[in-house]
Protein backbone atom coordinates (compact mmCIF):
# COMPACT_ATOMS: atom_id res chain seq x y z
CA UNK A 1 0.00 0.00 0.00
CA UNK A 2 2.19 2.99 -1.44
CA UNK A 3 1.79 6.45 -0.52
CA UNK A 4 -0.41 7.42 -3.27
CA UNK A 5 -2.67 4.79 -2.60
CA UNK A 6 -3.46 5.78 0.65
CA UNK A 7 -4.07 9.64 -0.59
CA UNK A 8 -6.65 8.71 -3.02
CA UNK A 9 -7.97 5.78 -0.74
CA UNK A 10 -7.56 2.65 -3.45
CA UNK A 11 -6.75 -0.63 -2.23
CA UNK A 12 -5.38 -3.00 -5.34
CA UNK A 13 -6.63 -6.51 -4.16
CA UNK A 14 -4.12 -8.70 -3.26
CA UNK A 15 -3.25 -11.03 -5.65
CA UNK A 16 -3.03 -15.12 -4.26
CA UNK A 17 0.28 -16.33 -4.49
CA UNK A 18 0.57 -19.82 -5.60
CA UNK A 19 4.20 -20.50 -5.87
CA UNK A 20 4.78 -22.09 -2.61
CA UNK A 21 1.31 -24.94 -2.78
CA UNK A 22 3.90 -27.46 -4.52
CA UNK A 23 6.24 -27.89 -1.72
CA UNK A 24 3.27 -29.79 0.40
CA UNK A 25 4.33 -33.46 -1.12
CA UNK A 26 7.86 -32.84 0.40
CA UNK A 27 6.80 -31.60 3.52
CA UNK A 28 4.23 -34.73 4.27
CA UNK A 29 7.57 -36.72 3.60
CA UNK A 30 9.48 -34.82 5.82
CA UNK A 31 6.04 -34.89 8.82
CA UNK A 32 6.00 -38.58 7.98
CA UNK A 33 9.74 -39.19 9.01
CA UNK A 34 9.85 -36.79 11.74
CA UNK A 35 6.37 -37.00 13.29
CA UNK A 36 3.36 -39.44 13.74
CA UNK A 37 1.13 -37.58 11.45
CA UNK A 38 -0.37 -39.21 8.19
CA UNK A 39 -1.68 -37.18 5.18
CA UNK A 40 -5.58 -38.25 5.55
CA UNK A 41 -5.55 -37.41 1.81
CA UNK A 42 -8.42 -35.31 1.94
CA UNK A 43 -7.16 -31.26 0.77
CA UNK A 44 -9.73 -28.65 0.49
CA UNK A 45 -9.27 -25.12 -0.80
CA UNK A 46 -11.86 -22.15 0.54
CA UNK A 47 -12.56 -19.23 -1.28
CA UNK A 48 -14.97 -16.31 -1.11
CA UNK A 49 -17.75 -16.69 -4.19
CA UNK A 50 -18.30 -13.47 -6.02
CA UNK A 51 -21.76 -12.72 -6.62
CA UNK A 52 -22.75 -12.71 -10.44
CA UNK A 53 -22.61 -15.43 -13.27
CA UNK A 54 -19.08 -15.12 -13.88
CA UNK A 55 -18.06 -16.58 -10.96
CA UNK A 56 -20.77 -19.14 -10.62
CA UNK A 57 -19.56 -20.17 -14.18
CA UNK A 58 -15.83 -20.43 -13.35
CA UNK A 59 -17.20 -22.46 -10.08
CA UNK A 60 -19.19 -25.03 -11.52
CA UNK A 61 -16.37 -25.48 -14.33
CA UNK A 62 -13.63 -25.97 -11.67
CA UNK A 63 -16.06 -28.87 -10.17
CA UNK A 64 -16.15 -30.40 -13.46
CA UNK A 65 -12.98 -30.39 -13.79
CA UNK A 66 -12.17 -32.12 -10.75
CA UNK A 67 -15.01 -34.29 -11.17
CA UNK A 68 -13.18 -35.34 -14.45
CA UNK A 69 -10.23 -37.37 -12.45
CA UNK A 70 -10.52 -40.92 -12.13
CA UNK A 71 -8.24 -41.49 -8.68
CA UNK A 72 -10.54 -39.33 -6.49
CA UNK A 73 -13.92 -39.70 -5.08
CA UNK A 74 -16.00 -36.93 -6.57
CA UNK A 75 -15.09 -33.08 -4.53
CA UNK A 76 -17.65 -31.93 -1.99
CA UNK A 77 -18.67 -28.49 -2.17
CA UNK A 78 -19.73 -26.72 0.97
CA UNK A 79 -20.66 -23.30 2.59
CA UNK A 80 -19.06 -22.12 6.11
CA UNK A 81 -21.05 -20.37 8.54
CA UNK A 82 -18.85 -17.07 7.41
CA UNK A 83 -20.08 -17.86 3.60
CA UNK A 84 -16.90 -18.96 2.24
CA UNK A 85 -16.97 -21.86 -0.05
CA UNK A 86 -15.07 -25.01 0.55
CA UNK A 87 -13.98 -27.44 -2.22
CA UNK A 88 -12.80 -30.75 -0.34
CA UNK A 89 -10.85 -33.07 -2.42
CA UNK A 90 -10.27 -36.36 -1.65
CA UNK A 91 -7.32 -38.52 -2.58
CA UNK A 92 -5.84 -42.01 -0.85
CA UNK A 93 -3.91 -41.00 1.38
CA UNK A 94 -0.48 -42.15 0.10
CA UNK A 95 -1.05 -39.62 -3.13
CA UNK A 96 -0.36 -36.31 -2.12
CA UNK A 97 0.78 -35.17 -5.41
CA UNK A 98 -2.38 -35.55 -6.80
CA UNK A 99 -4.05 -33.74 -4.22
CA UNK A 100 -2.03 -30.88 -4.51
CA UNK A 101 -2.58 -31.25 -8.52
CA UNK A 102 -6.45 -30.75 -7.66
CA UNK A 103 -6.01 -27.73 -5.47
CA UNK A 104 -3.99 -25.87 -7.72
CA UNK A 105 -6.60 -26.78 -10.51
CA UNK A 106 -8.89 -25.13 -8.32
CA UNK A 107 -6.66 -21.80 -7.80
CA UNK A 108 -5.48 -21.62 -11.08
CA UNK A 109 -9.09 -21.56 -12.69
CA UNK A 110 -10.17 -18.68 -9.94
CA UNK A 111 -6.97 -16.61 -11.22
CA UNK A 112 -7.42 -17.24 -14.70
CA UNK A 113 -10.87 -15.95 -14.51
CA UNK A 114 -9.87 -12.94 -12.53
CA UNK A 115 -10.69 -13.84 -9.57
CA UNK A 116 -7.22 -15.01 -7.60
CA UNK A 117 -8.19 -12.05 -4.92
CA UNK A 118 -10.68 -14.18 -3.96
CA UNK A 119 -9.17 -17.19 -2.55
CA UNK A 120 -8.59 -17.61 1.30
CA UNK A 121 -6.45 -20.73 2.05
CA UNK A 122 -5.88 -24.14 1.29
CA UNK A 123 -6.11 -26.99 4.07
CA UNK A 124 -4.20 -30.22 4.11
CA UNK A 125 -5.38 -32.52 6.29
CA UNK A 126 -3.12 -35.35 8.91
CA UNK A 127 -4.06 -37.65 11.31
CA UNK A 128 -1.75 -39.10 14.03
CA UNK A 129 -1.92 -42.59 15.54
CA UNK A 130 -3.66 -41.04 18.60
CA UNK A 131 -6.46 -39.82 16.19
CA UNK A 132 -5.12 -36.10 17.16
CA UNK A 133 -5.96 -33.54 14.22
CA UNK A 134 -3.76 -31.21 12.24
CA UNK A 135 -4.14 -29.18 9.58
CA UNK A 136 -1.49 -27.35 7.29
CA UNK A 137 -3.07 -24.68 6.06
CA UNK A 138 -1.55 -22.61 3.26
CA UNK A 139 -2.22 -18.49 3.03
CA UNK A 140 -2.46 -17.45 -0.69
CA UNK A 141 -2.21 -13.94 0.20
CA UNK A 142 0.72 -14.41 2.27
CA UNK A 143 2.62 -17.53 0.56
CA UNK A 144 2.92 -18.58 3.67
CA UNK A 145 1.94 -21.83 5.44
CA UNK A 146 0.86 -22.43 9.08
CA UNK A 147 0.02 -25.78 11.21
CA UNK A 148 -3.21 -25.60 12.72
CA UNK A 149 -4.25 -28.32 15.54
CA UNK A 150 -7.72 -28.18 16.62
CA UNK A 151 -9.30 -29.60 20.08
CA UNK A 152 -12.78 -29.88 20.58
CA UNK A 153 -14.62 -26.92 21.87
CA UNK A 154 -12.96 -24.56 19.68
CA UNK A 155 -9.85 -24.50 21.36
CA UNK A 156 -6.10 -25.48 19.75
CA UNK A 157 -3.16 -27.49 20.69
CA UNK A 158 -0.47 -24.34 20.65
CA UNK A 159 2.38 -26.72 21.77
CA UNK A 160 1.67 -29.29 18.92
CA UNK A 161 1.86 -26.09 16.69
CA UNK A 162 4.74 -25.00 17.11
CA UNK A 163 6.08 -28.92 17.24
CA UNK A 164 5.14 -28.74 13.72
CA UNK A 165 6.10 -25.37 13.11
CA UNK A 166 9.90 -26.58 14.11
CA UNK A 167 9.15 -29.52 12.22
CA UNK A 168 8.52 -28.44 8.90
CA UNK A 169 10.52 -25.18 9.16
CA UNK A 170 12.97 -26.19 6.49
CA UNK A 171 10.55 -27.46 4.26
CA UNK A 172 7.90 -25.10 4.44
CA UNK A 173 7.89 -21.09 4.40
CA UNK A 174 5.98 -20.67 7.65
CA UNK A 175 3.71 -17.39 8.09
CA UNK A 176 6.35 -15.99 11.00
CA UNK A 177 3.77 -13.73 12.24
CA UNK A 178 1.67 -15.57 14.83
CA UNK A 179 -0.66 -13.11 15.06
CA UNK A 180 -1.56 -14.53 11.33
CA UNK A 181 -2.14 -17.76 12.76
CA UNK A 182 -6.19 -17.89 12.04
CA UNK A 183 -8.28 -20.44 13.83
CA UNK A 184 -10.93 -22.56 11.59
CA UNK A 185 -13.29 -24.06 13.36
CA UNK A 186 -14.93 -26.71 11.83
CA UNK A 187 -13.27 -26.13 8.49
CA UNK A 188 -14.47 -29.50 5.88
CA UNK A 189 -11.77 -32.22 5.73
CA UNK A 190 -10.19 -31.63 9.00
CA UNK B 1 -4.20 -12.34 -15.45
CA UNK B 2 -6.68 -10.07 -15.35
CA UNK B 3 -7.40 -7.38 -13.21
CA UNK B 4 -9.51 -5.32 -14.88
CA UNK B 5 -12.50 -6.68 -12.84
CA UNK B 6 -10.70 -5.17 -9.41
CA UNK B 7 -9.95 -1.88 -11.22
CA UNK B 8 -10.04 1.70 -8.95
CA UNK B 9 -12.57 3.78 -10.08
CA UNK B 10 -10.73 6.77 -12.07
CA UNK B 11 -13.47 8.98 -12.06
CA UNK B 12 -13.62 9.46 -8.59
CA UNK B 13 -10.01 9.07 -7.90
CA UNK B 14 -9.80 12.28 -10.31
CA UNK B 15 -12.38 14.04 -8.08
CA UNK B 16 -10.75 13.20 -5.18
CA UNK B 17 -7.46 14.29 -5.91
CA UNK B 18 -8.95 17.79 -7.24
CA UNK B 19 -10.34 18.29 -3.69
CA UNK B 20 -7.34 18.19 -2.35
CA UNK B 21 -6.05 19.78 -4.46
CA UNK B 22 -8.38 22.76 -4.05
CA UNK B 23 -7.62 21.86 -0.22
CA UNK B 24 -3.85 23.00 -0.71
CA UNK B 25 -4.59 26.12 -2.99
CA UNK B 26 -6.80 27.42 -0.04
CA UNK B 27 -4.53 27.04 2.53
CA UNK B 28 -1.52 28.32 0.56
CA UNK B 29 -4.27 31.45 -0.57
CA UNK B 30 -4.67 31.79 3.72
CA UNK B 31 -1.13 31.83 4.38
CA UNK B 32 -0.43 34.45 1.60
CA UNK B 33 -3.49 36.66 2.41
CA UNK B 34 -1.83 36.45 6.18
CA UNK B 35 1.26 37.35 4.69
CA UNK B 36 0.64 40.12 2.80
CA UNK B 37 -1.90 41.69 5.47
CA UNK B 38 0.48 41.62 7.99
CA UNK B 39 3.10 43.32 5.90
CA UNK B 40 0.57 46.08 5.03
CA UNK B 41 0.77 46.41 8.55
CA UNK B 42 4.09 46.87 9.55
CA UNK B 43 4.64 48.97 6.39
CA UNK B 44 1.94 51.52 7.14
CA UNK B 45 2.23 51.34 11.22
CA UNK B 46 3.75 54.96 11.88
CA UNK B 47 6.78 54.56 14.47
CA UNK B 48 5.62 53.57 17.80
CA UNK B 49 5.94 49.67 18.55
CA UNK B 50 3.24 48.15 20.25
CA UNK B 51 2.79 44.81 20.22
CA UNK B 52 2.53 43.23 17.26
CA UNK B 53 -1.46 40.88 18.03
CA UNK B 54 -1.73 39.42 14.56
CA UNK B 55 1.38 37.50 15.06
CA UNK B 56 0.50 36.29 18.31
CA UNK B 57 -2.75 35.28 17.11
CA UNK B 58 -1.57 33.68 14.24
CA UNK B 59 0.90 31.74 16.47
CA UNK B 60 -1.51 30.61 19.03
CA UNK B 61 -3.87 29.69 16.73
CA UNK B 62 -1.17 27.57 15.04
CA UNK B 63 -0.13 26.05 17.93
CA UNK B 64 -2.99 24.97 19.10
CA UNK B 65 -4.10 24.04 16.39
CA UNK B 66 -1.37 21.82 15.56
CA UNK B 67 -1.31 20.46 19.35
CA UNK B 68 -5.52 19.45 18.57
CA UNK B 69 -4.43 17.74 15.54
CA UNK B 70 -1.65 15.83 16.30
CA UNK B 71 -3.73 15.29 19.64
CA UNK B 72 -6.20 13.83 17.78
CA UNK B 73 -4.42 11.53 15.49
CA UNK B 74 -2.28 9.92 18.10
CA UNK B 75 -5.35 9.33 20.42
CA UNK B 76 -8.10 9.10 17.76
CA UNK B 77 -8.66 5.24 19.06
CA UNK B 78 -8.53 6.06 22.78
CA UNK B 79 -10.82 9.73 21.64
CA UNK B 80 -13.07 7.48 19.77
CA UNK B 81 -13.68 4.29 22.40
CA UNK B 82 -13.66 6.85 25.23
CA UNK B 83 -16.76 8.71 23.54
CA UNK B 84 -18.92 5.92 22.26
CA UNK B 85 -18.02 3.58 25.44
CA UNK B 86 -17.49 0.82 23.43
CA UNK B 87 -14.96 -1.78 25.30
CA UNK B 88 -12.26 -4.03 23.48
CA UNK B 89 -12.71 -7.81 23.24
CA UNK B 90 -10.93 -10.97 22.44
CA UNK B 91 -12.05 -13.84 20.57
CA UNK B 92 -13.86 -15.74 23.52
CA UNK B 93 -15.94 -12.73 25.34
CA UNK B 94 -19.35 -14.12 24.14
CA UNK B 95 -20.89 -14.93 20.67
CA UNK B 96 -21.09 -11.92 19.65
CA UNK B 97 -17.37 -11.25 20.15
CA UNK B 98 -16.65 -14.69 18.69
CA UNK B 99 -18.91 -13.58 15.80
CA UNK B 100 -17.13 -10.27 14.98
CA UNK B 101 -13.34 -12.02 15.68
CA UNK B 102 -13.82 -14.49 13.27
CA UNK B 103 -15.42 -12.40 10.26
CA UNK B 104 -12.80 -10.19 10.71
CA UNK B 105 -9.85 -12.96 11.16
CA UNK B 106 -11.03 -14.07 7.24
CA UNK B 107 -10.86 -10.21 6.21
CA UNK B 108 -7.89 -9.90 7.25
CA UNK B 109 -6.72 -13.09 5.77
CA UNK B 110 -8.27 -12.22 2.18
CA UNK B 111 -6.96 -8.65 2.20
CA UNK B 112 -3.67 -9.69 3.48
CA UNK B 113 -4.10 -7.39 6.61
CA UNK B 114 -3.14 -7.34 10.38
CA UNK B 115 -5.66 -7.35 12.25
CA UNK B 116 -7.14 -4.83 14.11
CA UNK B 117 -8.33 -4.07 17.53
CA UNK B 118 -11.79 -5.18 18.38
CA UNK B 119 -14.78 -3.48 20.32
CA UNK B 120 -17.72 -3.63 20.70
CA UNK B 121 -20.28 -0.74 21.85
CA UNK B 122 -23.89 -1.38 23.76
CA UNK B 123 -25.98 0.83 22.00
CA UNK B 124 -28.55 -0.46 19.93
CA UNK B 125 -28.31 1.73 16.89
CA UNK B 126 -27.02 -0.07 14.44
CA UNK B 127 -23.56 1.34 13.62
CA UNK B 128 -19.83 0.30 13.28
CA UNK B 129 -16.27 2.74 13.11
CA UNK B 130 -12.79 1.82 12.88
CA UNK B 131 -9.77 4.35 14.08
CA UNK B 132 -6.88 4.49 14.89
CA UNK B 133 -4.04 6.01 12.73
CA UNK B 134 -2.32 2.96 11.32
CA UNK B 135 -3.28 -0.17 11.25
CA UNK B 136 -1.35 -1.46 14.74
CA UNK B 137 -3.01 -0.02 16.61
CA UNK B 138 -6.56 0.27 14.35
CA UNK B 139 -9.32 -0.45 16.47
CA UNK B 140 -12.90 -1.46 14.58
CA UNK B 141 -15.91 -1.18 16.71
CA UNK B 142 -19.13 -2.48 16.16
CA UNK B 143 -22.68 -1.41 18.26
CA UNK B 144 -24.61 -4.16 19.83
CA UNK B 145 -27.29 -2.74 17.64
CA UNK B 146 -25.26 -3.97 14.37
CA UNK B 147 -24.43 -7.24 15.57
CA UNK B 148 -28.27 -8.25 16.47
CA UNK B 149 -28.98 -11.28 14.33
CA UNK B 150 -32.40 -9.63 13.50
CA UNK B 151 -31.34 -7.00 11.74
CA UNK B 152 -28.29 -7.86 9.70
CA UNK B 153 -27.18 -11.15 8.44
CA UNK B 154 -24.06 -12.65 8.59
CA UNK B 155 -23.26 -11.33 4.93
CA UNK B 156 -24.40 -8.04 5.64
CA UNK B 157 -22.32 -7.47 8.70
CA UNK B 158 -19.34 -8.96 7.17
CA UNK B 159 -19.77 -6.10 4.34
CA UNK B 160 -20.34 -3.45 6.84
CA UNK B 161 -17.16 -4.58 8.26
CA UNK B 162 -15.09 -4.73 4.94
CA UNK B 163 -16.22 -1.44 4.37
CA UNK B 164 -14.59 -0.26 8.05
CA UNK B 165 -11.36 -2.24 7.86
CA UNK B 166 -11.10 -0.10 4.08
CA UNK B 167 -11.12 3.17 6.06
CA UNK B 168 -8.26 1.61 8.07
CA UNK B 169 -6.57 0.30 5.35
CA UNK B 170 -6.92 3.71 3.49
CA UNK B 171 -5.68 5.79 6.53
CA UNK B 172 -8.46 7.73 6.37
CA UNK B 173 -7.26 9.25 10.01
CA UNK B 174 -4.14 10.41 8.99
CA UNK B 175 -5.65 11.92 5.93
CA UNK B 176 -8.91 13.62 7.64
CA UNK B 177 -6.91 15.06 10.12
CA UNK B 178 -4.13 16.71 7.81
CA UNK B 179 -7.35 17.77 5.89
CA UNK B 180 -9.27 19.19 8.72
CA UNK B 181 -6.21 20.93 9.98
CA UNK B 182 -6.50 23.65 8.03
CA UNK B 183 -9.81 24.41 8.98
CA UNK B 184 -8.99 23.81 12.48
CA UNK B 185 -6.13 26.93 12.52
CA UNK B 186 -9.11 29.15 10.26
CA UNK B 187 -11.82 28.59 12.82
CA UNK B 188 -9.30 29.54 15.61
CA UNK B 189 -8.12 32.66 14.24
CA UNK B 190 -11.53 33.50 13.83
CA UNK B 191 -12.39 33.00 17.77
CA UNK B 192 -8.93 34.53 18.90
CA UNK B 193 -9.78 37.48 16.72
CA UNK B 194 -13.14 38.08 17.98
CA UNK B 195 -11.76 37.75 21.20
CA UNK B 196 -9.52 40.34 21.42
CA UNK B 197 -11.43 42.85 19.62
CA UNK B 198 -14.19 41.87 22.36
CA UNK B 199 -11.71 42.07 25.36
CA UNK B 200 -8.65 43.99 24.11
CA UNK B 201 -9.62 47.00 22.77
CA UNK B 202 -9.40 49.54 24.86
CA UNK B 203 -5.83 49.14 25.66
CA UNK B 204 -4.37 49.66 22.62
CA UNK B 205 -5.27 53.32 21.88
CA UNK B 206 -1.90 53.69 20.60
CA UNK B 207 -1.81 51.16 17.89
CA UNK B 208 -4.87 51.87 16.04
CA UNK B 209 -3.73 50.01 12.90
CA UNK B 210 -3.21 46.54 14.86
CA UNK B 211 -6.62 46.55 15.24
CA UNK B 212 -7.62 47.90 12.16
CA UNK B 213 -6.06 44.53 10.83
CA UNK B 214 -7.74 42.25 13.06
CA UNK B 215 -11.02 42.68 11.51
CA UNK B 216 -9.50 41.67 7.64
CA UNK B 217 -8.63 38.68 9.49
CA UNK B 218 -11.10 37.59 11.15
CA UNK B 219 -12.59 38.07 7.67
CA UNK B 220 -10.36 36.26 5.28
CA UNK B 221 -10.34 33.48 8.29
CA UNK B 222 -13.78 33.15 8.11
CA UNK B 223 -13.85 32.48 4.18
CA UNK B 224 -10.93 30.45 4.47
CA UNK B 225 -12.98 27.99 6.98
CA UNK B 226 -16.19 28.15 4.91
CA UNK B 227 -14.76 27.19 1.73
CA UNK B 228 -11.93 24.42 3.59
CA UNK B 229 -15.32 22.81 5.92
CA UNK B 230 -17.47 22.35 2.16
CA UNK B 231 -13.86 20.74 1.34
CA UNK B 232 -13.38 18.50 3.99
CA UNK B 233 -16.80 17.20 4.11
CA UNK B 234 -17.19 16.64 0.03
CA UNK B 235 -13.36 14.47 0.66
CA UNK B 236 -15.01 12.85 3.86
CA UNK B 237 -17.94 12.00 1.10
CA UNK B 238 -15.43 10.38 -1.48
CA UNK B 239 -13.24 8.62 1.10
CA UNK B 240 -16.84 7.05 1.95
CA UNK B 241 -17.42 6.10 -1.59
CA UNK B 242 -13.85 4.65 -1.86
CA UNK B 243 -13.71 2.57 1.19
CA UNK B 244 -17.63 0.94 -0.34
CA UNK B 245 -15.75 0.10 -3.32
CA UNK B 246 -12.61 -1.51 -1.58
CA UNK B 247 -15.12 -3.18 0.70
CA UNK B 248 -17.10 -4.40 -1.56
CA UNK B 249 -14.66 -5.77 -3.63
CA UNK B 250 -12.80 -7.44 -0.79
CA UNK B 251 -15.90 -9.59 -0.17
CA UNK B 252 -16.97 -10.07 -3.85
CA UNK B 253 -20.59 -9.28 -2.40
CA UNK B 254 -20.74 -5.75 -3.34
CA UNK B 255 -25.02 -6.47 -3.11
CA UNK B 256 -24.51 -7.26 0.67
CA UNK B 257 -22.98 -4.36 1.18
CA UNK B 258 -26.08 -2.38 -0.09
CA UNK B 259 -28.49 -3.93 1.22
CA UNK B 260 -26.81 -3.62 4.58
CA UNK B 261 -26.91 0.18 3.73
CA UNK B 262 -29.97 -0.28 3.20
CA UNK B 263 -31.14 -1.52 6.58
CA UNK B 264 -28.69 1.07 8.75
CA UNK B 265 -29.10 4.28 7.20
CA UNK B 266 -32.41 3.94 5.39
CA UNK B 267 -35.45 4.15 7.05
CA UNK B 268 -35.37 0.59 8.28
CA UNK B 269 -32.64 1.57 10.34
CA UNK B 270 -34.67 3.28 12.34
CA UNK B 271 -37.25 1.25 13.15
CA UNK B 272 -36.50 -1.30 16.20
CA UNK B 273 -36.51 -5.07 16.12
CA UNK B 274 -36.89 -5.47 19.67
CA UNK B 275 -40.59 -6.29 20.77
CA UNK B 276 -42.45 -3.58 22.33
CA UNK B 277 -43.25 -5.18 25.46
CA UNK B 278 -39.29 -6.02 25.56
CA UNK B 279 -37.84 -2.84 24.62
CA UNK B 280 -37.57 0.19 27.49
CA UNK B 281 -41.22 1.45 27.90
CA UNK B 282 -39.92 4.79 26.21
CA UNK B 283 -38.58 3.45 23.21
CA UNK B 284 -42.44 3.49 21.86
CA UNK B 285 -42.42 7.43 21.82
CA UNK B 286 -38.94 7.67 19.59
CA UNK B 287 -39.49 10.03 17.26
CA UNK B 288 -39.01 9.32 13.66
CA UNK B 289 -37.80 12.11 11.33
CA UNK B 290 -39.40 12.28 7.98
CA UNK B 291 -36.58 12.64 6.02
CA UNK B 292 -37.73 13.86 1.89
CA UNK B 293 -35.21 12.32 -0.37
CA UNK B 294 -33.24 14.47 -2.36
CA UNK B 295 -32.14 17.25 -0.03
CA UNK B 296 -29.44 18.94 -1.53
CA UNK B 297 -28.49 21.43 0.88
CA UNK B 298 -28.13 18.57 3.25
CA UNK B 299 -25.72 16.54 1.12
CA UNK B 300 -23.10 19.30 0.97
CA UNK B 301 -22.74 19.69 4.51
CA UNK B 302 -23.15 15.60 5.45
CA UNK B 303 -19.94 13.62 5.82
CA UNK B 304 -21.87 10.89 4.17
CA UNK B 305 -22.83 10.14 0.79
CA UNK B 306 -26.53 9.64 -0.05
CA UNK B 307 -27.81 6.71 0.38
CA UNK B 308 -29.13 6.62 -3.73
CA UNK B 309 -25.76 7.85 -4.59
CA UNK B 310 -23.68 4.74 -2.61
CA UNK B 311 -26.13 2.22 -4.00
CA UNK B 312 -25.72 3.06 -6.97
CA UNK B 313 -22.13 3.06 -7.27
CA UNK B 314 -22.25 -0.48 -5.75
CA UNK B 315 -24.60 -1.39 -8.19
CA UNK B 316 -21.75 -0.61 -10.72
CA UNK B 317 -19.32 -2.60 -9.23
CA UNK B 318 -21.44 -5.32 -9.52
CA UNK B 319 -21.88 -5.11 -12.72
CA UNK B 320 -18.08 -5.25 -13.10
CA UNK B 321 -17.70 -8.39 -11.03
CA UNK B 322 -20.16 -10.52 -13.29
CA UNK B 323 -19.03 -9.18 -16.52
CA UNK B 324 -18.32 -12.44 -18.51
CA UNK B 325 -14.92 -12.88 -20.51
Amino acid sequence: MGFLDALLGRTKPVQANLDQLFALPGATLTLEAGTDFRPTGTGSVCFRAAEGRAFSDIEKDVQDLLNMSKDSAPVEVSTDRYNFTWLVSKHSPDDAEGLVTDLHAVNSSLENGGFGPQLLCTIMAFRDSGGRSLGLVYLYKRGTFYPFAPLSGQRRNNALELQIRGALGADLKIEQDLSRWMPIWGAPGL
Amino acid sequence: MARTRYASDPGLIARMGATMFLLGLVFVGFATGLVYLISYYTSHRHGGGGPANVDVLIFFAAVIGIGSALGSYYWSDKIALRTSGARLVGPNDGPDAARLHGIVDRLCALADMPKPRIAIAPTQMPNAFATGRNTKVAVLCATTGILDRSRLTDEELEGVLAHEMSHVAHKDVAVMTIASFLGIIAALMVRFAFYSELFGGGRRDNNGQSQLLVIPVMLLSIIVYAISFLLIRLLSRYRELSADRSGALLTGRPAALASALVKVTGDMGRIPVKDLREAEPLNAFYFTPALKPGQSLATIFSTHPSLDRRLKELDKISKQLGQQR
